[in-house]
């Protein structure tokens, strides 16, 4: 079923492999609420974290999947180590192998390092977010909660909100979302709108209240604060006015619809915190499924290296 | 010495020839074109049965990267790389550490060309210090020291009032103003074509208009000052149209482009290889098509390299991190072929773009077969295939997108001021 001892991106996997990872995600997820929360498929494996940007949340859920499945993580820290003398990202990544790691974990602000490492390694190189690629595993568990809530994602109706053009956690969503039958709106001002997006089969929207309607997932994106100085934005303020997720732009969507964001969120500059905290919020939830779903993924990759 | 090339047929689009001949060369020079068995007795022969004889082809863009980037490339290697891939004239730009701003820097190249050299290069001065768009070198002691052009390549000139100058200024001397044309501001942290396949790699993307904007800015200056432009490495359909137009109503511009620019699209960097990765960068099948049109109608007038070779750890990084360029002497002549073989140019045409056209543009003798020039010649198999391989290539730069393409056309001979480099 699973062939690639990578996971680079969305973009290259099969509806059937997504299924299949929801699915293996799914039983790890019962793994999760027992009591003693360690399965042993990964002893004596070793996972190693690298990342060139801070995450705090990805690494967190990424280390305790690794440990749920009883192998050693390791974070290789960057800020501590050789690469900020100017180290290659090569040699870096051949050091990590030679002290004998099975899975190497990488965040860079690069697209495309991920793709360059596999070629390099024999590891199993997980991309935990690079660029404004992909970070398939957000997508992933993205799914995966929408699967408790929807009976199914064809047909269902996805609106994504935000900065989509330096968004890798929308492009990873657009690919699986898309790849599984639902119909992907995006709504962003034209300034954060990627060439040509719709050629990825979404429809393009600028209102949001048009983008927003009879939706049954809101999916908001974080939005980086610096957009504004580089001319993206006017400002923080209106840009809340235009895109923000307040209560009245929910009443817009269906009445079940769940409210998405993969955090950190900016309370009061992509979502109201009524909408944050509210009932239809799912935003806590996806949290607890990233390790199931990360679970999934290097066992998985796990049993392809075998 | 004298040398005898006989049983080649003879392309010199300068003369209109074209034609089973035999070529006379007298020590470092042209004696004559005779024809097949007319030629009087000479020292040596060389059999060119199969191959096209033509002038040595003349690169007007390339970058030699001495001095100070040695470790990508030297004036040796270069030009011997160019003398592999039949270029026999280089006219290499100013962007070397230091700058080429200064007649000691211009003399420091001749003379390393002179000494070391594999074929003859011609300096390009930078147009403003240090290339930052401040001030006007002295054109005037560059081009005696014995620059043919000035040009800021590798920076645009930003500041439109001093490239205003710039077009006055070189009237004097009537030489080519050559402009990189990009737009720092719109490319800014861009690293590839700006579309649909920069959205799916998640790279940043040049606009088009990046290069579109100061092509339409300087031909209005060229237009104003009646000065003599020359766009470089045109890369976009709205570029090739701006020119044709500004043509048609007699702006004294002149254009080139490159192979990669005829050959690839955007479509190949989806594997993220920064082979690819170049500046202006790879645009879409559109662009492609109009810059084909564009040298069949000539708009754009000169066929060169950009060669721009890079160290391997410059290229063996992360995409955004990687160097800018492609190593492109020993590759040149063959993707021109394509656009022979595609019917896009007859190979006269082709032949003109890469000869005598960029030498009457930087008014050098160069570029022609006539009796008494430079005993420059390339000895050409046009139709024989090889498949490329850049770790072969003479160039330190071995960063060349088209490592293992198949290619048609192989430099046999080459013939570079009456010294015979024999490659088989
Ligand atoms: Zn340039």
């Amino acid at each position: 079923m699973f062939e690639s001892k990578d996971l680079l991106g969305i973009k290259d996997l099969s509806p059937e492999e997504i299924s299949y990872i929801l699915d293996t995600a799914s039983n790890f997820k019962d793994v999760l609420k027992r009591d003693i929360k360690k399965v042993p498929p990964l002893r004596g494996k070793t996972v190693v974290s690298l990342f060139f940007e801070p995450s705090t949340r990805t690494k967190t859920s990424f280390a305790l999947a690794a440990k749920r499945l009883s192998a050693d993580f390791v974070n290789f820290s960057v800020s501590t180590s050789s690469v900020v003398k100017g180290e290659s990202i090569r040699d870096t990544a051949l050091t990590i192998q030679s002290l004998g790691a099975d899975f190497v974990l990488i965040r860079h602000s690069s697209s495309g390092v991920p793709h360059f490492l596999s070629k390099i390694v024999d590891m199993s190189v997980i991309n935990a977010g690079d660029g404004a690629n992909e970070h398939p595993t957000q997508a992933l568990l993205d799914l995966l909660t929408i699967q408790s809530h929807k009976k199914s994602f064809k047909g269902l109706s996805v609106s994504i909100i935000g900065d989509i053009a330096h968004s890798r956690v929308a492009k990873s969503n657009i690919y699986a979302l898309t790849k599984l039958g639902a119909h992907v709106r995006v709504i962003c001002p034209p300034t954060l709108m990627p060439a040509d997006v719709n050629r990825l089969g979404v429809e393009v929207y600028h209102s949001i209240d048009d983008g927003i309607k009879d939706a049954d997932v809101i999916m908001t994106l974080r939005l980086q604060l610096e957009r504004q100085t580089k001319g993206y934005l006017p400002s923080l303020r209106e840009y809340f006015k235009l895109y923000g997720i307040n209560h009245d732009r929910v009443k817009l969507a269906k009445k079940d619809a769940i409210v998405m964001h993969p955090g950190p969120m900016n309370r009061g500059v992509e979502i109201a915190s009524s909408v944050a905290d509210g009932p239809q919020s799912v935003i806590l939830e996806q949290v607890t499924n990233g390790i199931a779903v990360r679970m999934a993924v290097l066992y998985l990759l796990g049993g392809v290296r075998k | 010495m004298t040398v005898l090339i006989k049983n080649g047929r003879i392309i010199d689009p300068s003369q209109g020839i074209d034609g089973r001949k035999d070529l006379l060369i007298k020590s470092r020079k042209i004696e004559g074109i005779y024809a097949a068995g007319k030629a009087p007795k000479t020292d040596k022969i060389i059999d060119a049965s199969g191959c096209i004889v033509i002038p040595g082809l003349v690169d007007m863009h390339t970058h030699l990267r001495e001095p100070g980037f040695e470790y990508k490339e030297t004036i040796y290697t270069g030009t011997m790389s160019a003398v592999k891939g039949g270029i026999t004239t280089v006219c290499c730009m100013p962007n070397t550490s230091p700058i080429n701003d200064s007649v000691s820097i211009t003399q420091f190249i001749l003379d390393k060309a002179a000494k070391e050299g594999a074929c003859t290069v011609y300096p390009i001065g930078a147009i403003t210090t240090g290339q930052k768009s401040e001030e006007l070198t002295e054109l005037e002691a560059l081009l005696k020291a014995g620059c043919i052009a000035f040009s800021d390549d590798g920076m645009p000139v930003i500041n439109s009032l001093i490239m205003r100058r710039a077009l006055e200024y070189s009237k004097i001397f009537n030489v080519p103003i050559i402009s990189h044309c990009e737009d720092m501001e719109l490319s800014k942290g861009g690293v590839m074509n700006e579309g649909f396949v920069s959205t799916i790699l998640g790279l940043k993307g040049i606009p088009k208009s990046a290069e579109e904007v100061m092509v339409a800015r300087d031909i209005s200056l060229c237009e104003l000052t009646k000065g003599r432009l020359h766009i470089a490495h045109v890369s976009t359909k709205g570029s090739v149209n701006l020119i044709r137009d500004a043509k048609k109503r007699g702006v004294n511009v002149t254009a080139e482009t490159c192979p990669h620019y005829f050959t690839l699209t955007d479509e190949s960097l989806i594997s993220y290889d920064t082979n690819l990765k170049v500046n202006p960068p790879i645009r879409t099948e559109q662009d492609v098509a109009a810059i084909k049109q564009g040298l069949k109608d000539n708009t754009i007038d000169v066929i060169a390299t950009d060669h721009a070779p890079h160290h391997f750890d410059d290229k063996d990084r992360e995409f955004d991190a990687a160097a800018f360029g492609i190593s492109g002497f020993e590759t040149a002549f063959a993707l021109g072929l394509g656009l022979v073989d595609q019917g896009i140019l007859d190979l006269t045409e082709f032949i003109r773009k890469f000869t005598i056209t960029p030498s009457h543009i930087l008014r050098i003798d160069k570029g022609s077969l006539s009796a008494g020039a430079d005993a420059d010649v390339a000895i050409i198999n046009t139709e024989t295939t090889y498949t490329v391989d850049s770790l072969n290539f003479i160039s330190k730069g071995k960063n060349s997108p088209f490592h293992k393409w198949k290619l048609k056309g192989i430099v046999e001979k080459t013939i570079a001021m009456g010294k015979v480099y024999d490659w088989r």
